[in-house]
């Protein structure tokens, strides 16, 4: 179970918690942190070229080197090729013998544990518990010595990368979420414009996914955001399964209201009153396999936004107009949403 | 109930690694048709599908979809598991069929969280 014990691993060395409660903000934390730890590499937190020892040397001169530079540990090299380690551990066993010119090998650990480089930091984190070794050496696929590993390089890594990843949607959003607050204008609005290829299975609701993504970062509340997503979505599903041509969708946004507009340039709807029953469909059996088609799409958008208006000339045609409302606490780009945040 | 004890339940398969296993899931709903997703599941809930296409991660995505539940063993395309992954969507594939899983995940204790599509939206005439 890597996930739950790696809650616990934080918990454990982060300094981050005073208090035994996690609030709902230090449990989103963590999460991010388990994502992290899968995606940052081994690589990115060790400690490159590391101090490192050779078969040759005699345990006195392991005590200099640690001494000299203050490291608790180091790896044995044999051109180019890891075969060893050497830990304070073994130097106090050795001084315990008083035994200090003695060869590195009678002392050091042979064929050491170890990491790749490219592993997802978990890897290491896995080892460390299974094996309760204080460091890894880190290799890469040659089997040569690329850096030194910890525990506490991990903490490091993990806590600079949520600190980054933090700010930067913070940053995001916070600019989004004002972005109308200090333009003045009779009347302003942002327009967002996607065009969708016919037939684009493939990238079928990338458009508005974005849309739902900036609504949220403008400080929608999920509700809108999620009504406007879903709406946005049947229509764009319709420009990919029905238009010749395809479409445009194109998305204003005002901080009392979101208007969608959807128009594509044919082959347009015969009759637009049987289009809008529910269950009629024209789709074929392909886009019945994936899931649409069932005559369900523009009653669905139909119940997220509070006005529609559908006109389509056969030949021409369709246009797809629709508008969300936003009551004073759901305004966007005015930080609203934000204050009302920071009140809680 | 957390997302890893449905893991269990359902004898199931996790298939990529951006997933918190942690999760607490507040219910499930099952279709096979995008659209009833779309109108009928509420917000956090698990959608159990038979559907395999990248479109199932969209729809999870604007429905608010905590994770997504394939059944019959399905192993979906890859685009359907990169995107799930791209998109931090938890993606699972279980043996059992549609009924069966419901069936254990209700049993289980788990609410529905699918709101009835009334009788007017689908039968107007």
């Amino acid at each position: 179970m890597p996930v739950s014990f790696l809650n616990l691993k934080m918990t454990e060395q982060t300094p981050l918690r005073k208090s035994s409660l996690i609030s709902d903000q230090e449990a989103e934390n963590i999460t991010r942190v388990e994502e992290l730890a899968y995606e940052i590499k081994v690589q990115e937190v060790m400690t490159p070229n590391p101090i490192t020892m050779t078969t040759s040397m005699k345990m006195r001169e392991v005590l200099e080197q640690f001494r000299v530079a203050r490291i608790s540990g180091a790896p044995i090299v044999e051109e180019g090729q890891l075969i060893g380690i050497i830990s304070i551990e073994d130097l106090i066993r050795c001084l315990i013998k008083a035994d200090l010119e003695a060869e590195i090998q009678k002392y050091m650990t042979h064929n050491p544990f170890t990491v790749k480089g490219d592993d997802p930091v978990v890897e290491a984190l896995k080892m460390f518990v299974s094996t309760k070794v204080g460091r890894l050496p880190v290799i890469n696929k040659e089997g040569q010595l690329i850096g030194i590993l910890t525990k506490g390089d991990i903490t490091r890594g993990l806590l600079k990368a949520l600190q980054q990843d933090y700010q930067t949607e913070e940053v995001r959003r916070y600019r989004a979420s004002h972005l109308f607050e200090d333009i003045e204008s009779e009347r302003t609005s942002l327009i967002l414009r996607y065009n969708i290829k016919a037939g684009d299975f493939t990238h079928g609701g990338e458009a508005s996914s974005k849309i739902k993504r900036a609504l949220s970062r403008m400080g929608a509340s999920p509700q809108i955001a999620r009504r406007c997503g879903i709406a946005t979505y049947e229509a764009e599903m319709n420009l990919i399964i029905h238009t010749t041509e395809g479409g445009v969708i194109r998305v204003e946004i005002e901080p009392h209201q979101i208007s969608i507009d959807v128009y594509d340039s044919g082959p347009g709807i015969q009759d637009v009153e049987l289009a809008m029953k529910p269950g009629y469909s024209t789709a074929s059996e392909k886009v019945r396999e994936l899931g649409f088609g069932a005559g369900m799409g523009l009653v669905n958008i139909s119940r997220c936004v509070d006005i529609m208006k559908l006109e389509s000339v056969w030949g021409k045609g369709t246009r797809l107009r629709m508008k969300i409302f936003l009551k004073k606490e759901d305004t966007v780009g005015e930080g609203h949403a934000a204050k009302s945040l920071e009140e809680k | 109930m957390k997302l890893n004890e449905i893991v269990q339940k359902l004898n199931g398969k996790v298939l990529h690694s951006k997933i918190n296993l942690d999760a607490e899931v507040k219910g499930a709903g099952g279709a096979d048709l995008m659209s009833d997703v779309l109108a009928s599941i509420q917000p956090q809930a698990i959608l159990l599908t038979g559907l395999c296409n990248p479109q199932v991660v969209r729809t999870a995505m604007m429905a608010d979809v905590l994770a997504i539940v394939l059944v019959r063993g399905k192993t979906p395309p890859v685009e359907t598991v990169q995107l799930a992954e791209k998109e931090h969507i938890p993606l699972i594939s279980t043996p059992f069929g549609m009924f069966e899983a419901c069936g254990i995940l209700y049993q289980a204790g788990l609410s529905c969280l699918e709101r009835p599509v009334s009788d007017q939206d689908c039968f107007a005439s």
